[in-house]
């Protein structure tokens, strides 16, 4: 089960610049490990993170084996209006786990 | 303080063993097929299209030494406006030597505020690493950089 920490702040000036933290929990397995027996572990990653906010995907990132386990992603974004933000994580086999929070935004 | 030192230490013991052991029994630990350093060129040579690199504007902060390989922060900024007119498209990891030249690719957009990105990455020993951020008027800029790895990521169970 992938579950997902958010640190991104409540609140915000219109027009302020916020940064998003979020980590996934996942093994992110390569692929190229190998059990005792010479048996290949099977890849199985989270191969996207995605993040929506006010109307738009405001960021993406395409994962390779070679980001560690548990997936760290900081980025920034610019406050427009207050609404959710949705990080979205989707595995090698398709399965989608979403996180989200609200930011309020002042003028 | 002396107690989670030793621990420390002795967890880096069992770790470099543990790998060795692997080495041995299974003849490999991790696949073989380790990426040549042609392949970082091949694998930025598709993210350009073949476009000519130009080397500055970005830049990649990465520590020098790294002692376990298994989760190495990075962050990469790249010295360049974010307007609707300038902006910057997408930001590309690579690596020489693990098994996959590709670390990640990132995309931004006017609304990104900056071009600032951090995550954790794995390097299976000590290699050189390379950001490539494509900008919206279609000019690629590069930054190299060595890191030195004590501990591979190559064990973790």
């Amino acid at each position: 089960m992938t579950t997902a920490l958010l640190y991104v702040q409540k609140s915000a000036k219109r027009g302020e610049i916020i940064t998003l933290k979020a980590i996934a929990s996942h093994p992110m397995e390569t692929g190229h490990r190998r059990e005792v027996t010479g048996k290949v572990i099977p890849r199985d990653i989270l191969k996207q993170m995605t993040c929506k906010y006010d109307g738009m995907e405001i960021f993406r990132a395409d994962f390779y084996p070679a980001v560690a386990a548990n997936p760290f992603i900081s980025f920034t974004t610019v406050a427009t209006k207050s609404g959710p933000i949705t990080f979205q994580w989707i595995d090698d086999a398709g399965k989608i786990y979403t996180e989200q929070t609200e930011l309020t935004v002042s003028e | 303080m002396i107690n989670r030192h030793l621990r420390s230490s002795r967890r880096s013991v069992l770790i470099t063993l543990a790998c060795g052991t692997a080495a041995i029994v299974t003849g490999v630990g991790i696949d073989p097929a380790s990426a040549e350093i042609d392949d970082m060129e091949k694998a930025i040579k598709t993210f350009t299209k073949g476009a000519k690199l130009n080397s500055g504007k970005i830049k990649l902060d990465i520590s020098p030494l790294v002692e376990n390989g298994n989760s190495v922060s990075l962050s990469v900024e790249v010295d360049h406006p974010m307007t609707s007119e300038n902006y910057v498209k997408r930001i590309a990891l690579f690596n020489e030597k693990n098994p996959q030249p590709e670390i990640a690719v990132f995309h931004l957009n006017p609304r990104s505020g900056t071009s600032k990105v951090s995550t954790r990455i794995r390097l299976a020993t000590t290699q050189h690493l390379a950001a490539v951020a494509e900008l919206n008027d279609g000019t690629f800029w590069e930054d190299r950089f060595e890191v030195i790895v004590t501990i591979a990521a190559c064990s973790e169970e």
